[in-house]
């Protein structure tokens, strides 16, 4: 753990956004196993430091591009549980009115562009909103969220040497959960460390600790330092895990209880509860009072979500076209 | 004013330096689009902008056509209006995910909270350079909902289009044949049509969407796109001499399609001609003959007929690519036979 540099109300706040996370993912999970979940899941119990560590250090009017694991993601980026939860159920007050799904989860208001199911594709796209922050001579910048999969596809070397070359604004962000779908990492690179490719492309690159909210903030908020002065991306590594399968119905059966007890045996939500009692001398009662809104918020949603109409057919074929007025 | 007459490279260049001065979230990416000493592009489209406008808004890229597309999208997303160019049109398929799963969904996907206002230009056409840098390739794109496709066939239409496709807030596949380009010294294509007409110095808008009657007639209906217009005119002229009377329409754009234009020669002619660069099976025409025949059956008087690139790879000897790309003769001959 590293040492806590930042104030107690930050931290108090990155903690709420990661139990939400958990906690509205493990509801989901039961209600899927009840049958009640219509879509599809991909689950990121395990990585909720990443997501928070990250969007903790940017601006709302920052953007970024998740995966077909979105969830902790938009929560983190401060998105609504309410729209989120309609959108798993597929209604119409779901973030993208249905029209999108758990893979496709979107809030422009909180710089949420939508999340991408194509592994990888998200990087070259981020490099692109980042050149347009950069044209614009705005001080945005872009984030991409991608998994240790991605780093083989075609999109990540062209993504970041592109970025690379034109000092983008972007920061490209590798969780590293070991497996893309069932296939361990070691059976898809030689390499150790995925941070290492960064060299390639004469960008820095970091292997963190994703376990570790503080590491990873304190890791990002330098990258994004970096590429808001203007001196180009950072490829961030972090070490993680998610305890979940890889979709809906996946046991996780490639993996080994031994090695699924050591992750947990590090979790970063009871990572993150431990250090506010420790060092920022949070009692538990405020802690369990925090829990206690995250599961009534988590409700909520789900409610809300269940009782939301479904969308209309007319809306089917809407929003094919942008209309000429938008922008 | 005019610009005096002009090729088709020269007019995508007048309305690329137009839209350029007038919106600054305008700005190019390609492969050897701007660099100094370089060639603008393929097939001098861009020439001189770099010095215009500098190599931020001209910006030269790595060979990396899934970056390209890629990076255009995100800066669309954010409120640029991106022109990315691939260098021949062939090379779009190693970006085909960002073409059509990106570019195409992110509108609907978000339901309507992000566009995406790109333009994908496409140098395209049999020229004597085999089969991967020659294809026409407007079909896969007109088969894909979020995509608006768009082939010229001469300088006026090409700045007219090119202008009205950079204004419009979704992406857009602008394919451009290299035979209508009309480059000059060592960048002229071989074979090429000498097309240079007088365009407009100022800015126009040629509105998607609008098929163009290039030739009015009653006989037979010659619907072509891009080289096949001049073919098809130069067809109706010959059959004009015959004593038929061909009406030749120009498909300039695939996405929105003009049916209204199309259908209303159909009822008039009662026979139409479908001529296209294009594979055959799937092709453009495929499904233009599929709504001719829902909007005009009773009306026609025979099956409407296509005359297409067979469905073979584009062949390199000039020989065997006289075999593959439709020609004056063959359109010639089957109005003909429509005729009988």
């Amino acid at each position: 753990m590293t040492s806590p540099t930042i104030p107690a109300v930050d931290m108090l706040e990155m903690f709420r956004r990661m139990l939400l996370i958990r906690r509205f993912e493990d509801h989901l999970y039961s209600l899927f196993l009840q049958g009640l979940v219509p879509g599809t899941l991909h689950q990121c119990q395990g990585q909720e430091a990443v997501a928070v560590g990250v969007c903790s250090a940017l601006r709302t009017d920052d953007v970024i591009f998740s995966t077909h694991r979105p969830v902790g993601h938009m929560i983190a980026k401060g998105s609504s549980l309410r729209r989120i939860a309609a959108e798993l159920w597929g209604k119409a007050d779901g973030c993208a009115g249905g029209k999108g799904g758990q893979m496709h989860l979107v809030d422009t208001s909180v710089g949420a562009f939508p999340s991408n199911a194509i592994v990888g594709a998200n990087i070259p796209i981020a490099a692109g909103a980042a050149l347009g922050f950069k044209l614009r001579k705005l001080d945005r910048i872009a984030v991409s969220f991608f998994g240790d999969g991605a780093a083989n596809i075609g999109a990540f070397h062209e993504g970041l040497n592109l970025a690379a070359v034109k000092d983008a604004p972007c920061v490209f962000v590798c969780e590293n959960n070991l497996y893309a779908a069932s296939t361990h990492i070691s059976h898809a690179m030689r390499i150790s460390s995925i941070a290492d490719r960064a060299a390639s492309y004469g960008i820095p690159g970091f292997s963190v600790d994703g376990m570790d909210v503080i590491a990873v903030y304190d890791s990002a908020t330098k990258a994004v330092e970096r590429a808001r002065s203007g001196r180009g991306p950072t490829l961030l590594e972090y070490m993680t895990f998610r305890y979940a399968g890889h979709s809906r119905g996946d046991p996780g059966g490639y993996r080994t209880k031994e090695e699924l007890q050591l992750w947990r045996g590090r979790d970063p939500v009871r990572k993150c509860r431990e250090l506010l009692a420790q060092h920022f001398q949070i009692e538990e009662a405020e802690m369990v009072r925090i829990d206690k809104k995250c599961q009534e918020e988590v409700e909520d949603a789900v409610e809300f979500a269940r009782a939301s109409p479904e969308p209309s057919p007319e809306t089917c074929t809407e929003h094919v076209w942008a209309p000429s007025e938008v922008q | 004013m005019s610009t005096g007459k002009i090729g088709m490279a020269a007019a995508l260049r007048s309305a690329i330096r137009l839209a350029m001065q007038q919106d600054p979230s305008v700005f190019l990416l390609g492969e050897d689009i701007g660099i100094s000493g370089g060639f603008g592009g393929g097939f001098t489209v861009t020439l001189g902008l770099s010095e215009e406008f500098g190599h931020d808004r001209v910006m030269d890229t790595p060979i990396s056509e899934i970056a390209i597309v890629g990076a255009a999208v995100g800066a669309a997303l954010v409120g640029m209006r991106p022109i990315a160019e691939m260098q021949y049109g062939d090379f779009v398929f190693c970006a085909m995910d960002q073409v059509v799963n990106q570019a195409a969904k992110m509108h609907y996907m978000s339901n309507g909270q992000v566009s995406v206002p790109m333009v994908l230009r496409l140098p395209v056409g049999a020229s004597a350079r085999g089969a991967q840098h020659g294809q026409c390739t407007e079909a896969f794109f007109m088969h894909t909902p979020g995509l608006k496709v768009v082939c010229p066939s001469n300088p006026y239409d090409a700045k007219g289009l090119l202008l009205a496709a950079i204004r419009d807030n979704n992406p857009v596949v602008f394919l451009e044949h290299k035979k209508l380009y009309g480059g000059t010294g060592g960048r002229r294509e071989k074979a090429g049509l000498d097309i240079a007409t007088e365009v407009p110095e100022e800015e126009y808008e040629v509105p998607l969407g609008k098929a163009a009657v290039r030739r009015e007639g009653t006989d037979i209906t010659i619907l072509a796109n891009m080289l096949m217009v001049h073919y098809a005119l130069a067809a109706a002229e010959e059959l004009n001499r015959e004593g038929i009377r061909a009406e030749v329409i120009d498909v300039r754009c695939l996405v929105p399609l003009d049916m209204d234009t199309l259908a209303s020669s159909a009822k008039k002619t009662s026979r139409v001609l479908i001529v296209e660069e294009d594979n055959l099976t799937c092709g453009w025409g495929a499904e233009v003959a599929a709504r001719l025949g829902e909007a005009a059956f009773y009306y026609l008087d025979k099956p409407i007929v296509r005359i297409a690139a067979p469905d073979c790879p584009l062949p390199c000897s000039p020989a065997l690519e006289e075999v593959y790309v439709p020609n004056t003769k063959q359109i010639v001959r089957e109005a003909r036979r429509l005729l009988l």
